[in-house]
């Protein structure tokens, strides 16, 4: 992988083959009065055209920062980008301009985030931010942008699309906000939509109309979909493949079919335990034991090794496999699925190769 | 709270200078986990230079105040030498000597305790008015909420020190030091008053207030177990900063001509009788005017500072 | 909207007359007797003392003395002094200078206040930061007095750039008083947009303005001055108020013939009708610039619009 930049064009246009986004071994710190923190650990990633990639994981797993590393809108200081790659249509984002880089951002890879109320202006209206977009990429005239703003509202079926755009955020229900937001980041009709909890701070049948409808822009757009959530049920309803992140680090990916039916890392594992099956109805709810670590001071060996019902410690672990000093690489265990952990093919119920 | 009323607080507490408290109206500071911010307050001032310089000089100002004597280098304030007037300052006088040829080093040291004693009382004052006041005002809403702040709107509308010139020249309390600083009180009370009017109403719509009152609280044990101890920071760091604004108010009406007269020693006077020879001899202003702004800044550093400790959103 | 300024402009009405009945009571409880003080040592006529009683209302219980002159001066009558000079001309011919005064002072305050406000706030624990917040310090602890004198002393006298006192020189001898009289709430202005500008860079919506790719300039002006300045601007309205009020001090020590020099004079010749005359004035103007921030902040924040 260390030679991935000299394989990569640098032209605009992209050969077919090449994903519309590649992340390569992503690390971000945070480097504060206190001590570094290591929020994102060498993450890995790619994503095509019309492909739904879900990021999995707890709050602090580094599943945002990362997602704001790629949109180049993390606060530098404190944060800094201390190694890998992000290559958007062939182009490393990280070796851009500041002003390329903001070209790229609403064009090419565009953001939405879990409030919307505290994410929109509040002394704007809602025309007035979406027509933003046109006016800063477009050069737009305002009166142009305001007439794009109502029918990109009324794409994202925002009702009375004509007589709100006047309106101001505060005087929208929290799903019609997020509709302002979705309707905000397809403006320009973005490659790539990162959607940051979209809809956690919704009511569960707002929830689905919003998912639903960015499913609809994805099949009207082709779009590639980068879906950071910690709601497993959203997940499986609207992704096709997974990456399960913890301590920073991706320690599970596959098909979400392939990962949900049967998970080979324990936390993967521990997560499905943790949510009400509607198979499984009257059994106990298993919790993952212990709190999720302290960026500051990631665990040695496996990060999650202090939680994990199946470690194997000392005597016990196989030669260079010791839970708690061998770090596990994310590696195949069966074709189609990589995960973190020395002991997958016991997780998953397999022969180890 | 509704949102005018949240403006309204905003608004207030801007006006005084101070954000501390509303950062965190659903924190109670009654309970064990918010002992720690007082803790934390202090760690977080130790830390802090500003402290450290304020504290410092506001206790040489007090020491000043209590035992002149210890930095007068031995001159008596009232002993003077006409022969002297005027005099430049020398090795052996620091300060020279004013018009009178009284030794101005020990004049300046001796107006300490009048800016003191004025100062405390003034703030004293505001304190009990603007607390009582606010609080009720608070904490009872409705109709006692309107009177009492249309009431301070009234004494808002007057600028302070003019207030204070009318007072004094009316000649109701005298012209003597329980006067002058009952003057500035009385026109100084207003902000103390919003600021804890504004603490009261947030803590009131807060949730735990909610559940002592569901456990069958009383209003009296509500406002002083729960409510009270909630507006303390914010009225600390008002009260800090605010010794050091009566003070300088203190010169400022007495340089006017309308605080302390003679034989009362103090900095207004001293400034004062200087202005007229501010060509020939600036040190007759310069000295009492270093020592008045140092002690001023004191008070406002240590304000500062403690604002800094103890605002929650300073500690991210 | 419109319903809220008339409801906000019926609170202010008690609030005038509160606060110039205050002043008029602590002026007329005045001891000694202005009329007798107005004789000198030559003792007036029992006469002419009943007829200037009269003509003042002096011997009417305080309360339908203040009725009286309430309706006076709801006809534009401020009344006389005891010389028989009307008050209205002399607030019309000392109140233009205490104006330029305030201008000028404002001015000062609101273009360096925020200017500096803003560049310590965009970064934060810098240079200039760093030099804001010592500055502000030492500038709002520095009693006006002082200031004034120091300023004086140095630019006046010694360094010879402005001139010592009077408004001879027209506006350029309003620059050194307005700049002391602005100093403190400079100072604040300052503060209060440094403290704003860093939160609001903060603010989620900040960062949806970076993620939408616009420019730099577009997302600190755009989206976070404006943001910014909604407290620092209504703290600037109310101020205009309180600097027209507060400017005794400035006025005295470099000798400016405005209202508040006019009203201390007349506190000091007992001159009645000219404080209340006055200072009534000066609660009125209080009274209306704070009433104009009340509905900035609606036009500024439209999650405060009145209904």
């Amino acid at each position: 992988m260390t030679n991935l930049d000299l394989s990569k064009p640098t032209s605009d246009a992209a050969p077919a083959g090449t994903p519309l986004l590649d992340v390569d071994d992503l690390r971000v710190e945070f480097r504060t009065r206190t001590g570094t923190v290591h929020a994102v650990n060498g993450v890995s990633y790619s994503l095509a055209a019309g492909e739904t990639l879900a990021i999995l994981g707890e709050s602090g797993s580094g599943k945002s920062v990362s997602a704001q590393a790629i949109m180049g809108i993390l606060e530098t200081p404190p944060a800094v980008i201390s190694g890998g790659g992000i290559w958007f249509e062939g182009r490393n984002v990280l070796e851009m301009s500041a002003e390329d880089q903001r070209k790229v951002r609403g064009p090419g890879i565009s953001m939405i985030f879990q409030d919307a109320l505290s994410s929109l202006n509040p002394v704007y209206s809602v025309g007035f931010q979406i027509g933003e977009m046109f006016r800063a990429h477009r050069g737009m005239s305002r009166k142009e942008a305001r007439k794009r703003a109502v029918e990109l509202m009324d794409r994202v079926r925002i009702p009375a699309a004509a007589r709100r755009v006047d309106d101001y955020p505060h005087q929208f229900s929290g799903g019609m906000r997020q509709r302002v937001m979705i309707a905000m980041a397809i403006a320009l009709d973005p490659r790539i939509l990162i959607a940051d909890e979209p809809t956690t701070a919704l009511d569960v049948t707002v929830q689905a109309q919003v998912m639903d409808l960015l499913k609809d822009l994805q099949r009207e757009t082709g779009m590639g979909l980068i879906l950071i959530t910690h709601d497993l049920g959203v997940v499986n309803e609207v992704a096709d493949n997974v990456a399960v992140m913890y301590a920073g680090e991706i320690v599970e990916r596959g098909t979400v079919d392939d990962v949900f039916t049967r998970p080979a890392h324990p936390y993967t594992e521990g997560l499905m335990g943790s949510v009400p099956q509607v198979e499984a109805k009257g059994g106990r709810l298993q919790p993952i034991a212990g709190q999720p670590p302290n960026l500051a001071r990631i665990p040695s060996g496996c990060p999650f090794h202090p939680r994990c019902a199946r470690r194997r410690l000392g005597a016990e672990a196989a030669p260079g496999r010791e839970c708690s000093t061998d770090v596990p690489p994310l590696r195949l265990v069966v074709p189609g699925r990589e995960a973190a952990c020395h002991y997958s093919e016991e997780v998953l119920g397999v022969r180890a190769p | 709270m509704t949102d005018q009323q949240q403006v309204d607080l905003r608004k207030d507490e801007v006006e005084a200078g101070t954000t501390t408290g509303l950062a965190s109206p659903s924190v109670d500071v009654t309970n064990e986990r918010q002992n720690s911010l007082w803790s934390d307050a202090w760690g977080e001032l130790k830390r802090n230079p500003l402290f450290w310089i304020g504290a410092v000089f506001g206790l040489l100002f007090l020491l000043m105040a209590i035992v002149p004597q210890l930095f007068a280098r031995g001159a008596d304030p009232r002993a003077c030498s006409l022969s002297n007037s005027n005099q430049k300052p020398s090795a052996e006088h620091w300060f020279g000597f004013d018009q009178q040829g009284c030794d101005y080093l020990a004049n300046v040291v001796y107006g300490a305790r009048n800016s003191l004693i004025i100062g405390l009382l003034a703030v004293a004052v505001v304190l009990v008015l603007g607390v009582v006041v606010g609080a009720v005002s608070g904490f009872y809403g409705g109709w006692v909420d309107s009177l009492l702040s249309r009431l301070t709107d009234i004494f808002y509308a007057i600028p302070f020190i003019l207030g204070a010139i009318v007072v004094l020249r009316s000649g109701i309390l005298g012209r003597g030091v329980v006067a002058v600083a009952i003057a500035l009180a009385a026109f100084g009370w207003m902000t103390a008053m919003r600021l804890v009017r504004s603490q009261v109403i947030a803590v009131k719509s807060s949730d735990y207030v909610a559940a002592a009152r569901a456990m069958g609280a009383s209003n009296g044990r509500i406002l002083l177990r729960h409510i009270l101890p909630n507006a303390v920071a914010p009225v600390l760091v008002y009260t800090t900063i605010t010794i050091g604004v009566l003070i300088a108010a203190e010169a400022t009406l007495t340089f006017l001509g309308v605080g302390l007269q003679r034989p009362a020693i103090s900095w207004g006077l001293q400034i004062e009788n200087g202005q007229s020879l501010l060509r020939t001899a600036p040190h007759l202003v310069l000295f009492p005017s270093i020592v008045l702004t140092v002690t001023v800044m004191a008070f406002v550093m240590m304000g500062d500072a403690l604002r800094d400790a103890l605002d929650p959103r300073q500690r991210a | 909207m419109g319903r809220y300024i008339a409801r906000r402009l019926l609170l202010t009405i008690p609030v005038l007359i509160g606060a110039s009945f205050l002043i008029f009571a602590l002026v007329y409880a005045l001891p000694g007797d202005p009329i007798r003080a107005l004789g000198g040592d030559r003792p007036l006529a029992p006469a002419v003392v009943a007829e200037l009683r009269d003509e003042f209302n002096l011997d009417d219980p305080l309360p339908v003395q203040y009725v009286k002159y309430l309706g006076d001066l709801v006809q534009g009558d401020f009344g006389t002094d005891f010389r028989g000079r009307e008050v209205i001309d002399t607030i019309e011919q000392r109140l233009p200078v205490t104006i330029r005064l305030t201008i000028v002072a404002i001015a000062i305050e609101t273009v360096i206040g925020i200017i500096a406000g803003l560049l310590a706030g965009i970064r934060r624990n810098g240079f200039l930061d760093n030099l804001v917040l010592v500055s502000s310090t030492i500038v709002v602890a520095i009693p006006i007095l002082v200031l004034a004198f120091v300023a004086q002393y140095v630019l006046g006298v010694k360094a010879g750039w402005f001139p010592i006192a009077g408004i001879t020189e027209g506006w350029y001898s309003y620059l050194l008083p307005g700049l002391v009289l602005a100093s403190g709430s400079l100072a604040y202005v300052a503060r209060l947009t440094r403290t704003s500008v860093a939160e609001n860079l903060r603010a989620d919506y900040v960062r949806t303005a970076r993620a939408k790719g616009l420019p730099n300039r577009t997302v600190i002006t755009r989206h976070t001055l404006r943001n910014s300045l909604i407290p620092v601007v209504t703290f600037i309205g109310a101020d205009i108020g309180t600097l027209m009020g507060g400017a005794i001090v400035t006025e005295t020590v470099f000798n400016l013939p405005g209202i508040g020099r006019a009203v201390f004079d007349s506190v000091q010749a007992q001159e009645g009708a000219v404080v209340v005359g006055i200072v009534t004035l000066m609660v009125f103007f209080f009274i209306f610039f704070n009433l104009v921030v009340d509905v900035l902040y609606a036009v500024l924040d439209p999650r405060i619009r009145y209904d």
